[in-house]
């Protein structure tokens, strides 16, 4: 929905062109991160942590703190608690679905106190990437490529473990330290993700592209790579689409990534790439 | 508590790949068993039986330095038994992959190789050259490049035979490898792991509630069993007089057709699709 001229599309462009490449190096963490959130089973896990990280953001905007340091806090705290009380899958869906909604009343809570601008209220909840200043889009960035760099480190024991934790363990795989290492990268990602797309909406980047690059490959090297191009795809392209127009920029990149993963079903169930 | 004087093994020539001095396992107060003495030999295939609550997996674990012992020290090839040890394979009970899994056949095979490396996932072409090997060495080359999700469980159990197989093992550690799978694919396995001990000297310790499918390989039968055990050929341990003395109850076993039955055991003990 382009409601502007070219000219001043681009820039509108140069405007916004740290926003898209925090979006653009987001995307493809997610996607990256997303691979092992599938093979962990932890997609409920990503939305409880995000409501927490929620709740820290919204603290921290009360208390005029920095908001991407309370989304971190919160994020690292819901990580944890998961990660800690929750290493059965059983016992992990009840923590979060205990811990998701105090999360998300704590935020609303401390929202309902704030006294500032209600943009900024539910930029926490449905994604304000726009509004976050550069200093900000920085950390955010840095955060995203230390995740990536450390998931390159411990790819492949990690994936060991996600597999089959037992063998791992018996060849060596520390596997407890890896989990609180995934759980702490999780939590990281999310905290970026909620300052992106807004904590209800995280899954989007987390979640679908790399379920959509599971529909269409099984390679361990094409699923990763599909995910990450599904994310940047996303992210970038709901950025570009909506700064032409007056609607938010959170559903194009829910829609886009959406749409990218009907058309993974599709192809998926005519047949499954092996390559 | 009864043990088996050949405990050390009948001919303790080369020096063991397993030794196990003292071994005791509680669980809580209850003391599943103490004084356990055993010694593998390299290339001799052991059978541990006994029902569930025997503490069958938990030696294993110790084995594997996953646990201690509650007494007693575990030595593999001389030196306490530690995690990640490189010449131990290891063979787990059958867990399906999920469908989804992004991986195909030969990277569960590959995870063997450099499951444990660090660092940027960049296999070397040694490494695929390995992989390779291991595969052809277990009848997997055909399905290698399928998904793991769609492979059915006796294919899955091949790679991970393959996947253990890795680091040219000198002791092989299996719980439970053929349960849930078909006869065919039990003797298939059976058979990979039994050529392996035999072409290479692996010794092989293999836990299972059924010793039928691996009857004709086995050397030596660990038997565990309320609060005993006892330790031998299995023509010395699978008879009635034994396993009665063993159970402290009137136990019997039938031998026809190469297939072993006991009848007759407690309960409490394991319900009874046991036939050891």
């Amino acid at each position: 929905m382009i409601t502007v001229d070219p000219g001043t599309y681009v820039q509108l462009l140069a405007l916004v062109q740290n926003s898209i490449i925090a979006a653009a190096v987001l995307g493809i963490v997610g996607g990256l991160i997303g691979v092992f959130v599938m093979q962990r089973d932890m997609a409920f896990a990503v939305h409880g942590i995000s409501e927490l990280s929620f709740a820290g953001a919204a603290a921290a905007l009360l208390l005029g703190l920095n908001v991407v340091g309370g989304s971190i806090v919160g994020s690292l705290i819901a990580a944890g608690l998961i990660g800690v009380l929750g290493a059965k899958a059983r016992d992990r869906n009840s923590i979060i679905g205990v811990l998701m909604p105090f999360g998300l009343g704590l935020g609303i809570l401390f929202l309902a106190l704030y006294p500032g601008r209600s943009g900024n209220k539910f930029g926490l909840l449905t994604g304000q990437i726009i509004s976050v200043d550069l200093p900000q889009l920085g950390l955010l960035i840095g955060i995203s490529i230390v995740v990536l760099v450390a998931l390159l480190i411990v790819w492949r024991p990690l994936t060991f473990d996600s597999l089959d934790a037992e063998v791992a363990s018996a060849r060596g795989v520390p596997s407890r330290a890896l989990s609180i290492l995934f759980m702490t990268l999780l939590g990281l990602t999310v905290a970026v993700s909620v300052q992106v797309i807004g904590a209800l909406l995280v899954m989007a980047l987390l979640v679908t592209p790399a379920a959509a690059a599971l529909r269409v490959s099984s390679s361990p090297v094409m699923v990763p790579v599909l995910s990450m191009v599904f994310g940047l795809v996303s992210a970038v392209g709901g950025i570009l689409l909506a700064i032409g127009g007056s609607l938010p920029i959170s559903p194009y990149i829910t829609t886009i990534s959406f749409a990218i993963y009907v058309v993974c079903r599709i192809i998926g169930s005519r047949a499954r790439v092996a390559r | 508590m009864t043990t088996d004087p050949a405990a050390g093994g009948p001919a303790a020539t080369p020096s063991p790949v397993l030794s196990i001095r003292g071994g005791a396992l509680r669980v809580r107060d209850r003391e599943l068993w103490s004084g356990l003495d055993l010694d593998v030999r390299p290339g001799e295939f052991i059978a541990v039986l006994g029902g569930n609550g025997t503490g069958k997996t938990s030696l294993l674990r110790a084995m594997l330095g996953e646990r201690r012992l509650d007494e007693g020290t575990v030595l593999v090839g001389g030196h306490a038994a530690h995690r990640g040890h490189r010449r131990i394979g290891y063979i787990p009970q059958q867990k399906i992959a999920a469908p989804g899994t992004p991986l195909r056949g030969r990277d569960l095979v590959a995870l063997g190789v450099n499951g444990t490396r660090w660092g940027p996932p960049i296999s070397t072409r040694a490494d695929r050259e390995k992989v390779d090997a291991l595969l052809a060495s277990v009848g997997a080359a055909d399905y290698a490049d399928r998904p793991l999700g769609s492979l059915s469980g006796g294919e899955q159990q091949r790679l991970r035979v393959a996947q253990a197989l890795a680091d040219d093992p000198t002791l092989l550690l299996c719980d439970e490898p053929l349960m849930s799978l078909d006869l065919q694919h039990q003797r298939a396995v059976s058979e990979l792991i039994d050529a392996r001990r035999r072409e290479h000297g692996t010794a092989v310790v293999f836990v299972t509630h059924d010793i039928n499918p691996v009857l004709g390989m086995v050397d030596r039968v660990l038997y565990l069993a309320q609060g005993r055990f006892t330790v031998g050929t299995p023509d010395e341990v699978l008879r009635s007089d034994v396993l009665t003395r063993l159970y402290g109850t009137p136990v019997e076993v039938f031998r026809s057709h190469g297939r072993v039955v006991v009848v007759g055991v407690p309960e409490l003990e394991h319900h009874h699709e046991v036939t050891a």
